[in-house]
């Protein structure tokens, strides 16, 4: 991360506490969490208090302060999801990657995150993987599509 | 000859490549225009319905649907149906008695719905302003231009719609009162932020005819007379969000929102707010504070918001779809618009059919038809060989209704009356598989995640609720407590600051108001009637059910089903993980549950342990 992109993004609104959350959002997709620097960036350009931005960092989902990993799996766990079982493919892809919900691998290669419902229950159990749709799930499917994504880490 | 080919690219079919597809037919039509002498057009549409049979292609204007279609399908698509008029049988959907549907209106999935706010999804390429123009788009904001701003609203209160967001407060009496205060500015708020679980009818709104939402919006504002407004739209809806921006510039472009609007002088100006993925960020006062660049947790709403709402200024605030009505009322009159519906309860309501029902999706039906109806009729029944056991309607606010009750209308205040509520429209079906009792803790597991604990009621009570029924489904549970859990339900509903803590303790009471013995079952005789809480199942094979089939006994993960073909099987309980296969799959409903007693808990420790070492069968696709 460099200090140019975050004035670049701190910068491309105006200083209004309304695009507080937006710029820590454009933070977030770009370095895959909002970094120290950035709070300090924005909030002196909000000109208000660092804590404030740390606790909206810490209340909204979407945002976080550790970075995640190149690959972002969210296994969707919304109703529909949750009545196909989608536990059970959450605790697999725990198993295969050795990582726990809402963590990240040791190489920062894959983040698996459950979410609340991603829009797509007709085809439940859903994942996304970065923003591609995984629908009807099968444990057999599953392991396939890891397979796919693991071959291109070098 | 003009034909056009209309690709759905709703988050359901884009799963299932739809995105693909279309660059494909588009490669195709390109290929063969020269040889012949049809114009053919591909489109992207929003959402058409009927995710669980997609990606859905639709030739118009013969009005041909196919559904499961590949990427691969494409050649032949443009090759037999555009150029020589032939139908792909493959593709078609087939009834069950073999025959085929070839048309739309065929597939009883959509044969009875009624579409108003859906009037444009799944027909329209959403990034194309002139489509929705050529429907008779924004002809309601020049109607609505030439009417005086009480004109408007008495249009709006004539129709008699009620809020779509879930409460189900009358449009009409809100957007007076907001434009009875003054104050200046005013502001007119879009709640995009569906967080329902189960719920994805906004999204595929805002996604497949984002221009409907804009004039609604830009109506609102003139009869309010706000000239600032905001869609609050959920940041992980990419499709959505991406579609919505488009629109608006399109929308700036024509002059039909901006500082003059089509030369009148009036002044709207539209702006996306990107929600930070937070549910309670769908409470009206919580979502004002997101906007204004804070943490967002709701007030008291000791005054209203449209008196004092974002900034502390009269805001209106609606749902998507409440504002995807509002064209259709100006332009055809609010009387027009009352004829759909009941009386109190008019016009219609889009509902996510989910669960497991033979087809899943987008229902828009009008208000007053019976639960029965949608599952049965529009959803197509149960998934072969399950049994209705329950129906989950409004989301984590709402409550489960038992089968016995799916004869009542589904309108705000009936299922009301019955312990739930119509919500934001999720619709969830659950067969004998699902346990109740661990359904409402998954509901109580979700609102404790997302309670934003300004309150102590919520914060406290949810988390209370969670642990006893938590207790509950690992066979913990003690006598006495689901009055517990009813007392603590009852404070939140009386005690807490906003709607979400205040309709929390829903799932669970409505939970213990039908099915309660399956409570007491957990409780009193460690036994889970679903075979899904682990520590509370234990199968065994009826004897006298059991034909020796071994489909039982191939399906299982760890191999304790011993016995030969033709003789009854026999289940070691020492090692069975519980998973429940066996029981999916069997023909004689021949696998029991049965309680779980202290002796074969005792006997299952540590067995169950091995959950994890379990290798995973082979499945097919």
């Amino acid at each position: 991360m460099n200090q140019e992109e975050l004035t670049a993004i701190v910068d491309a609104y105006p200083a209004k506490m309304e695009y507080a959350l937006a710029m820590l959002q454009d933070m977030q997709h770009r370095f895959g969490c909002v970094p120290r620097e950035g709070i300090t960036a924005a909030a002196s350009r909000l000109s208000c208090p660092e804590s404030h931005l740390y606790s909206m960092v810490t209340f909204y989902k979407a945002l976080s302060l550790t970075p995640k990993g190149k690959h972002i799996i969210k296994v969707c766990n919304g109703t529909a999801c949750h009545i196909r079982k989608s536990i059970d493919l959450a605790e697999d892809i725990c198993e295969t990657l050795s990582i726990r919900p809402g963590g990240t691998t040791a190489d920062g290669f894959f983040s698996l995150e459950l979410v609340n419902c991603v829009g797509a229950c007709a085809l439940a159990p859903v994942m996304l993987i970065d923003n591609t749709y995984y629908g009807n799930l099968t444990r057999k499917k599953l392991k396939k599509i890891l397979a796919s994504y693991l071959e291109e880490k070098p | 000859m003009k034909k056009e080919i209309l690709v759905c690219c709703g988050p359901g079919c884009a799963a299932g490549g739809s995105f693909k597809l279309a660059e494909n037919l588009k490669a195709a039509v390109k290929a063969c225009a020269a040889e012949a002498d049809i114009v053919c057009q591909v489109e992207s549409t929003g959402c058409s319905g009927m995710c669980e049979m997609g990606p859905i292609v639709r030739i118009m204007p013969d009005d041909i649907m196919y559904y499961r279609v590949k990427p691969k399908d494409a050649d032949e698509i443009v090759e037999k149906t555009i150029l020589k008029e032939e139908l792909i049988e493959r593709l078609l959907l087939k009834h069950d008695d073999g025959t085929v549907a070839v048309h739309q209106n065929d597939n009883p999935f959509y044969a009875k719905q009624t579409k108003v706010v859906l009037r444009n999804t799944g027909i329209i390429n959403p990034k194309k302003i002139d489509a929705y123009i050529s429907r008779g788009g924004y002809e309601a904001l020049k109607k609505a231009l030439s009417m005086t701003p009480d004109g408007i609203i008495s249009e709006v209160e004539r129709s008699g719609l009620r809020g779509r967001g879930g409460a189900g407060f009358p449009t009409g009496k809100k957007w007076r009162s907001a434009a009875s205060f003054n104050g200046e500015p005013k502001y007119v708020v879009c709640n995009g932020d569906e967080g329902d679980p189960g719920a994805f009818m906004d999204g595929a709104l805002l996604n497949g005819d984002p221009h409907s939402i804009i004039e609604g919006m830009v109506i609102c504002a003139l009869a309010v007379g706000a000239e600032r407004g905001y869609l609050y739209i959920r940041d992980e809806y990419t499709l959505a969000l991406n579609s919505m921006t488009h629109a608006l510039k399109a929308a700036e472009e024509r002059g039909f929102i901006g500082e003059n609007i089509l030369g009148t002088g009036k002044k709207c100006v539209l702006s996306i707010v990107r929600g930070g993925g937070a549910f309670v960020c769908g409470e009206s006062t919580a979502l004002m504070k997101s906007i204004e660049g804070e943490v967002g947790e709701p007030r008291a709403k000791y005054i209203h918001s449209v008196e004092q709402g974002l900034w502390g200024k009269p805001t209106v605030l609606n749902n998507v779809e409440t504002f995807a009505n509002i064209p259709v009322i100006i332009r055809d009159g609010g009387d027009a618009f009352a004829k759909t519906g009941t009386a109190g309860n008019t016009g219609t309501k889009v509902f996510s059919l989910v669960g497991k029902l033979r087809h899943t999706g987008l229902a828009e039906v009008p208000l007053g038809i019976t639960l029965r109806e949608l599952i049965c009729d529009i959803g197509g029944g149960m998934q072969e060989g399950r049994k209705l056991k329950a129906v989950q309607t409004g989301g984590p606010s709402g409550g489960c209704l038992p089968a016995s009750l799916t004869n009542l209308p589904v309108d705000f205040d009936t299922l009301q009356k019955y312990g739930s509520m119509m919500g934001s429209g999720g619709l969830i079906v659950m067969d004998d598989r699902t346990c109740m009792v661990e359904f409402a803790r998954y509901y109580i597991q979700f609102l404790c995640g997302e309670s934003c604990g300004k309150c102590t009621p919520c914060r406290e009570g949810l988390r209370h609720m969670r642990d006893i029924l938590t207790n509950i489904c690992s066979g913990r549970g003690r006598e006495g407590d689901i009055e517990l859990l009813e007392e603590i339900g009852e404070m939140m509903q009386d005690c807490s600051l906003c709607a979400l803590g205040k309709t929390a303790p829903n799932p669970v009471l409505s939970a213990i108001r039908y099915f309660r013995d399956e409570f007491e079952e957990h409780i009193k005789h460690y036994h889970c009637p679903a075979g899904m809480c682990p520590e509370l199942t234990a199968f065994k094979i009826n004897r006298e059910k059991c034909v020796g089939c071994r489909r039982c006994a191939e399906v299982c993960p760890t191999g304790v089903i011993s016995g030969t073909g033709n003789e009854p099987h026999f289940i070691d309980i020492r090692a069975c993980v519980g998973c429940g296969r066996c029981r999916d799959v069997c023909p004689k409903e021949a696998l029991e549950t049965i309680p779980v007693s202290l002796w074969s808990r005792r006997m299952m420790k540590g067995s169950r342990g091995y959950l994890r070492s379990v290798k995973t069968p082979e499945e097919d696709e």
